[in-house]
């Protein structure tokens, strides 16, 4: 059954539409990653389902109930921003026993107590209970700030950003400790994020907006190696998909009415076959080598492993690993090699008829 | 031709000391990167290349000439602040030429100058437009040719990408070094994002609390950290650290970790207490069913190209990169082995590395 779900929702911000006619549903347990750059409408999808947001068409609902005209605090959620908005003047027990002790919840002191030690033994902050938040890092107010939405175990977290002000390392570190405490609690996730990297790895599912649409919602394997378009191709991986004319590269033969070739970097083989292509810059970045290639004016990447013996000005053979070449017509809509855009299939007719 | 020689550098401000007794030499038409946390005092010292501020002691040489108390006007020396700020009620030629005009250069030269820079970046097709409808790449550009038309010997560039969000930055990266290349000048650079230093330096400088801790390119750092601030700070997810035990002296060429026998590169050094720790980047580590040690996977995590594996053991939580073809999952037992002839070996308390075969050996495949 689907804990959260959005049919057809769209939310304007005259003359915005932020939100277009948007459909999602999320199963209890799932972890759900809203991925697009500013502007595509994360923010505002989740803040729809928290009730910030009142859209003008259509409905929310949680856990089986129509939740559209319900106010924030009637709906089962938590909310985590991605400034950690903390109680500088409470101690991290305070600011996460805060949600329990608001009018109205009445719990008894001892549960908020235990409620509260378990939240922060998830979140590995129980030796941090008695300080002050202002004496903490970046990385454990975020935490606290995760915490303070564990408490209160809700239907679905809707988190926007939560790890986008902390810095790398720490990112990489509560990165995974969010993945442990999702599976740990089988929690519902609806996360909001630019970074590619983020969704990829903690995504059960990613949903990819473009301008208030969602274009695809897939695993990120499916995301990453089956995008349904060009936008999403280009949403994930780092450095991005290479996108060149059909002819490059060697590569004359594709599917239906296929106009653009779609090449992952880590799919361009340089050695003694193919095209020749002439090296203008290498980036040596330790585990892996980053090669600038131009080919008939046309650049892309190749990404390699390191110790290449690739160098400025060089000209090298490329050529596109077998079978790992993506296709998209000029709609920049991805082709298969036997999907019905390419109807000339008589297996298909059959089905059809 | 501009060489920048920073000899004995010495910045206190009252008690706090910024920057310790630095000395290194960025080479002429040198892409040169410092790299290091806030605090580090990188950019103190480009502060002083740049005459904007005055060292305690020591002394700069710009081309063999003391500059060291000269005042920044007369170094012929470009200062780079964040590059995103534009003139709004400019159009992309009066953006670029603003340095120009100015400097009160007279009127055909700007002009020439200004569509020369607008050529080499690419935008010469936009000199006329308002830079308020421009893409943000473009107005990176706008930004980058206003930098670059002083025609100095030096660029010296302030975390120019810090306010771009990641996929931008990566494109601007490449753009910058595609445009050192084209034009004679040395850079210098600073970061405290090791992608950016990776991505584009000739030779990086690493920094922590004031000191320059290792000068070279990319790969040498990377693959010979000289201290284990070097070996954390760069590659990402960072270098896994594990406690050691053994006897360390030169010849050794087998260490424990956690009773478990790890074969390392040969050290040519030892030490004369027993706390050491053993450096394994995530790469040089491959899982199966046995190893050299055993773990719990703690966390998979799906990067497109490769996974990262965590996987907790006795001796500490390791990151691994695997490919993809590995299948494995949460809370399964697996075996992990490293190649031993990437390991690098640090004195525990020194933080410093032994010398090892690591370090003879020529660049690595």
């Amino acid at each position: 059954m689907a804990e959260v779900a959005l049919r057809n929702v769209t939310k304007r911000f005259d003359p915005v539409v932020a939100v277009k006619d948007l459909s999602l549903e999320i199963s209890d347990g799932e972890y759900v990653v809203l991925l697009g750059p500013t502007g595509a409408g994360k923010t505002t999808t989740l803040r729809v389902v928290a009730g910030l947001e009142r859209p003008e068409n259509g409905r929310v609902e949680i856990a089986g109930t129509d939740v559209t005209d319900l106010p924030p605090a009637a709906r089962d959620v938590a909310f985590v921003f991605q400034q950690y908005s903390l109680y500088p003047h409470y101690t991290v027990f305070d600011n996460l026993a805060f949600p329990l002790r608001a009018p109205g919840r009445k719990w008894p002191a001892d549960q908020i107590d235990a409620r509260v030690r378990e939240a922060a033994a998830l979140l590995r902050i129980e030796d941090k209970l008695r300080n002050r938040v202002t004496q903490l890092s970046g990385g454990e107010m975020q935490r606290v700030a995760i915490g303070r939405a564990l408490v209160r175990t809700p239907s679905i977290f809707l988190m926007d950003e939560p790890l986008s002000s902390l810095d790398a390392k720490l990112r990489e570190d509560l990165r995974i400790e969010l993945k442990r405490i999702q599976r740990d609690l089988g929690a519902t996730i609806l996360y909001v994020t630019h970074d590619q990297l983020e969704a990829m790895t903690l995504a059960d599912r990613i949903g990819v907006l473009s301008e208030g649409e969602l274009v695809q919602v897939g695993t990120p394997r499916d995301v990453y190696e089956r995008p349904d378009n060009i936008y999403v191709a280009q949403r994930v991986g780092s450095p991005q998909i290479n996108l060149l004319p059909m002819g490059m590269l060697g590569i004359a033969d594709g599917p239906g009415k296929a106009q653009t070739l779609g090449v992952r970097p880590e799919d361009v083989e340089l050695g003694a076959d193919g095209v020749a292509a002439q090296v203008l810059a290498v980036e040596h970045l330790g585990v892996e080598t980053v090669v600038l290639l131009e080919v008939a004016g046309q650049r892309f990447h190749a990404l390699l492993g390191p110790g290449v013996a690739a160098a400025e000005g060089q000209s090298i053979n490329a050529r596109v690993r077998r079978g790992a070449a993506l296709f998209f017509d000029a709609d920049g809509r991805r082709l298969d090699w036997d999907t019905p855009a390419a109807m000339s299939d008589p297996r298909e007719r059959a089905h059809v008829g | 031709m501009a060489e920048i020689k920073v000899q004995n550098l010495h910045k206190t401000f009252g008690d706090f000391i910024a920057v310790r007794n630095s000395t290194f030499t960025i080479e002429d038409r040198e892409f040169f990167v410092m790299l290091g946390p806030s605090g580090c005092g990188k950019t103190t010292t480009l502060r002083m290349i740049a005459g904007l501020e005055m060292p305690t002691s020591g002394a700069i040489l710009l081309d063999g000439e003391d500059v060291t108390f000269r005042r920044g006007s007369q170094r012929d020396i470009a200062f780079v602040f964040q590059l995103f700020a534009l003139y709004p009620h400019m159009n992309v030629r009066q953006n670029i030429s603003f340095p120009l005009r100015v400097q009160r250069v007279p009127r055909r030269e700007v002009r020439q100058r200004t569509e020369e820079v607008a050529k080499l970046l690419r935008i010469d097709h936009l000199l006329n437009l308002p830079v308020g409808g421009l893409s943000s790449g473009d107005r990176q550009r706008v930004a980058l040719g206003r930098a670059i038309i002083r025609r100095a010997k030096a660029f010296l560039m302030d975390e120019p990408l810090g306010a771009l969000d990641a996929e931008f930055r990566e494109l601007m990266c490449e753009e910058l070094r595609l445009l050192h290349n084209r034009i004679d000048a040395t850079t210098v650079y600073v970061t405290h994002d090791q992608v950016e230093a990776m991505s584009m330096a000739d030779r990086i400088a690493v920094m922590d609390q004031g000191e320059v801790l290792q000068v070279g390119p990319p790969a040498e750092v990377y693959d010979r950290p000289a201290t284990q601030f070097v070996a954390g700070f760069i590659g990402s997810p960072a270098m896994n650290f594990l406690p050691a035990q053994g006897q360390f002296e030169p010849g050794t060429m087998q260490i424990k970790v956690n009773g478990a026998a790890v074969a390392v590169p040969r050290l040519h050094e030892g030490l004369i207490h027993e706390r050491a720790v053993l450096g394994v980047r995530p790469e040089h580590i491959h899982i199966g069913e046995a190893g050299d040690l055993q773990g719990r996977v703690y966390g998979v995590e799906y990067m497109g190209s490769r996974q990262l594996i965590t996987v907790d053991t006795d001796a500490g939580r390791l990151k691994v990169r695997a490919p993809n073809t590995v299948r494995t999952g949460y809370g399964e037992t697996v075996g992990l082995s490293f190649r031993a002839d990437r390991l690098v070996v640090f004195d525990g308390r020194s933080e410093r590395a032994l010398k090892s075969d690591l370090h003879a050996g020529g660049p690595h495949g």
